[in-house]
């Protein structure tokens, strides 16, 4: 059986599959993080059940990517059941996509989450009621905990069994008449099949203007094109305004009268959280929060990640003339344990001690739904670069990993944005080049010196913001977005989430690393590596001033972020950087790693979003803006 | 009297009276509750003409100025 779970943005489908499918889909608490579908498959009593995760949509007339995904999933028509995921404490609003929902004529089942937070808010919903209405079961549950998910699955599979759809709720008459009226015209030329949708429906998408129905029919027939556009006349012009005004404001009138029958307000329980946002969105002192908030952030994760990688490169440093007594240094399988030893040794000691506080940081910001204020306190500095404060986003998630920064440009509208966000969040420093920063120029040099990396990036940003944003005037469509209510953190989800993200890092990256050192340790046995350095010379050794073996490391910088450091160390031949390389040629090399072309996981997913004109664009700025910076630093650091 | 929403001062309560803008964003502000008719309290704004913060039935959200500016709205 073929489960999707659909609803509006923030209302739980995520975590809803993540109870049943184990930690597989990353949850956090700003509306649209599910860009595209998750697929698990579990057994419940003896059924197997096929459940996708499907993005967040407000309607199903969509605007956004992620959304349009989400239409075409469920229309694709093998699904068996829809759940629809409800936040309770926004009821009436989100009885909007419901009563959609309801129109396609699918077996469904509600599912109605986070009911204690509607508690909280004072709102009591008469379930019984409510299901009554709607003709379809609807469940209670608190997700998060757990609560009432067995009970929903087990509702779901037995309403696809039975295959029991709901009621359809009528508009007010004289709406009603003209959708009807048009349902026959569609009906008798037979169109609503190809789309696998009832006449109804598109009837309805007919009258609301949507434009991807409306681009499809006006080539084949130009006599419904009539009867569409007599209808939409119709109807603005009994109503006096738009007749996709007229179809929304019926929605909302209905959903609005389901909502006053089946709720009770009560008073509602405040707590200190509600009164967060007067500091953290306060004009003045937000502004303070944030740079507060960012500054204990990478203080926490360098002061963590020292601490752990001090005595870890320490044990390591003993390790290798140990392994040298036993075996001679001139050997081939010296070459080999020693390029093994690498790999390992750079992945437990210098990337693991900063990844894991990072991204558990950054699991405990997104949860607690702090990210869409700070879209909200950037906005107009946004605006400066030509993009929105949504943009933010996929920033903040870069310095986490580029490829899901890159993927989350898919929240914003238009196509321009999307591409400038794109190109701008390859330049943040992800988490792999982060471990760069922290363990060379933070470990060598100065934590301040680190500091300064992250302003004098941002810097760099802004600027080629203002180019990109020269290069395609266009006027950006500004920001619409839902600030959720604050949820405090679960420490096992956030836990979960974080090695989800560091899997990643473990089972593909490092792999990679120890393949790559080992590579790297056979290359300069057989002395292959002097031609590729050699090649490199003019640029790295000429050019940027650094010794003249990190030339390999270039090349498997462009594998993974992080093997660039982890090869430099193995190319110099020593864990102490500081004894071969002087602080300004740590500062060169770092700024120009930062930069230069982004790594081969960055490039696919560029390719696939933005097309390979604008990739081949990305890399060719990326590598100019890397040469010329790293050129600045040699000469004035 | 009917003015646009981006200049409605903090915790005013203004009803909605028409969205000026083209499909799209009649479609999106439709989508977060903003219809003719509903009731809006401006919350908060932020600094340098950044976006407004509006309660709407129960919900916050941010909008940016260009978009305040579209929503015609009538003080009570």
């Amino acid at each position: 059986m073929k489960i999707a779970l659909m609803g509006q943005p923030n209302s739980g489908k995520s975590t809803v599959f993540n109870d049943v499918a184990g930690y597989k889909a990353i949850t956090s608490n700003f509306p649209g993080k599910t860009v595209k579908y998750t697929l698990t498959k579990f057994n419940l009593l003896g059924q197997t059940i096929e459940l996708v995760d499907l993005p967040g949509t407000y309607s199903l007339t969509s605007f956004d990517l992620a959304e349009l995904e989400a239409r075409k999933y469920l229309l694709k028509g093998n699904v068996d059941v829809v759940i629809n995921v409800i936040d309770a404490s926004l009821l009436s609003r989100s009885l909007e996509l419901t009563l959609q929902l309801l129109e396609l004529k699918l077996p469904m089942v509600i599912c109605l989450n986070m009911i204690d937070e509607a508690d909280r808010k004072g709102i009591k919903i008469n379930i019984e009621k409510l299901s009554k209405i709607l003709g379809i079961p609807v469940v209670p549950t608190i997700a998060l905990k757990g609560k009432g998910v067995k009970k929903l699955f087990s509702m779901a599979c037995k309403i696809g069994e039975e295959k029991r759809i709901g009621k359809t709720l009528n508009f007010s008459k004289d709406v009603e008449d003209v959708v009807t009226q048009l349902s026959i015209q569609i009906k008798k030329k037979q169109i609503s099949q190809e789309f696998n949708v009832t006449e109804r429906f598109l009837a309805i998408k007919y009258l609301e203007n949507d434009s991807y129905y409306m681009e499809n029919f006006e080539k084949r027939d130009k006599d419904i094109f009539k009867d569409i556009i007599h209808f939409q006349n119709q109807l603005s012009e009994t109503h006096g305004r738009q007749s996709d005004v007229v179809i929304s404001s019926e929605r909302h009138h209905l959903s609005m009268n389901i909502y006053e029958s089946v709720v009770l307000l009560t008073r509602p329980h405040t707590s200190l959280i509600d009164y967060l946002d007067n500091i953290l969105m306060h004009p003045f002192l937000g502004y303070i929060s944030l740079g507060l908030i960012f500054y204990l952030f990478f203080n926490l994760i360098f002061s963590a990640g020292k601490m752990v990688e001090e005595p870890l490169l320490d044990y390591f440093y003993r390790l290798i003339p140990l392994i040298e007594k036993s075996i001679n240094p001139n050997t081939l399988s010296f070459s080999i344990i020693n390029g093994i030893i690498q790999g390992l040794a750079g992945g437990i000691a210098i990337v693991l001690p900063y990844l894991f506080p990072f991204l558990f940081g950054l699991a405990i910001l997104e949860d607690l739904g702090y990210l869409p204020r700070i879209a909200f306190l950037l906005d107009a500095f946004l605006h400066k670069i030509g993009l929105h404060g949504k943009a933010i986003i996929p920033f903040i998630l870069g310095y986490g990993c580029t490829v899901p920064a890159i993927m989350a440009t898919r929240i914003l509208e238009s196509e321009r944005d999307r591409f400038i966000a794109s190109v701008l969040a390859t330049m943040i420093p992800c988490a792999a080049r982060m471990t760069i920063i922290f363990a060379l120029v933070a470990f060598y040099i100065s934590p301040q010196a680190a500091l300064a990396i992250y302003i004098l990036n941002i810097i760099v940003i802004v600027i080629s913001g203002k180019i990109l944003s020269r290069l395609l005037p266009e006027i950006t469509p500004g920001m619409i977005l839902e600030i959720p209510a604050y949820h405090i953190p679960s420490i096992k989800v956030a836990l979960a989430k974080t090695w989800l993200r560091m899997k990643e890092f473990i089972f593909i990256a490092w792999p990679l690393l120890i393949a790559g050192s080992t590579v790297l340790s056979l290359l300069q046995y057989f002395k292959a590596d002097n031609y590729i350095n050699q090649l490199f010379s003019p640029l790295t050794f000429s050019l940027l001033g650094l010794p003249i073996v990190v030339g390999t490391t270039l090349i498997f910088g462009i594998l993974r972020k992080e093997l660039s450091m982890l090869m430099l160390i193995q190319a110099i031949g020593t864990s102490n950087v500081a004894a071969v390389m002087s602080t300004t040629q740590i500062m060169t090399f770092t700024i120009f790693i930062i930069f230069y072309v982004p790594c081969v996981a960055t490039i696919a997913v560029l390719w696939k979003e933005i097309g390979s004109k604008r990739t081949l664009f990305t890399i060719a700025f990326t590598s100019i803006l890397a040469i010329i910076l790293a050129t600045i630093t040699r000469f004035v650091y | 009297m009917t003015i646009t929403l981006d200049s409605i001062g903090k915790n005013q309560k203004v009803k909605v009276v028409s969205v000026s803008g083209g499909w799209g964003i009649r479609q999106r502000l439709g989508c977060l509750g903003i219809h003719p008719g509903d009731i809006i309290t401006v919350k908060r704004s932020a600094i340098m003409r950044g976006p407004i913060l509006i309660s709407v039935h129960g919900n916050q959200v941010a909008l940016g100025r260009g978009v305040a500016r579209k929503i015609i709205v009538e003080v009570e």
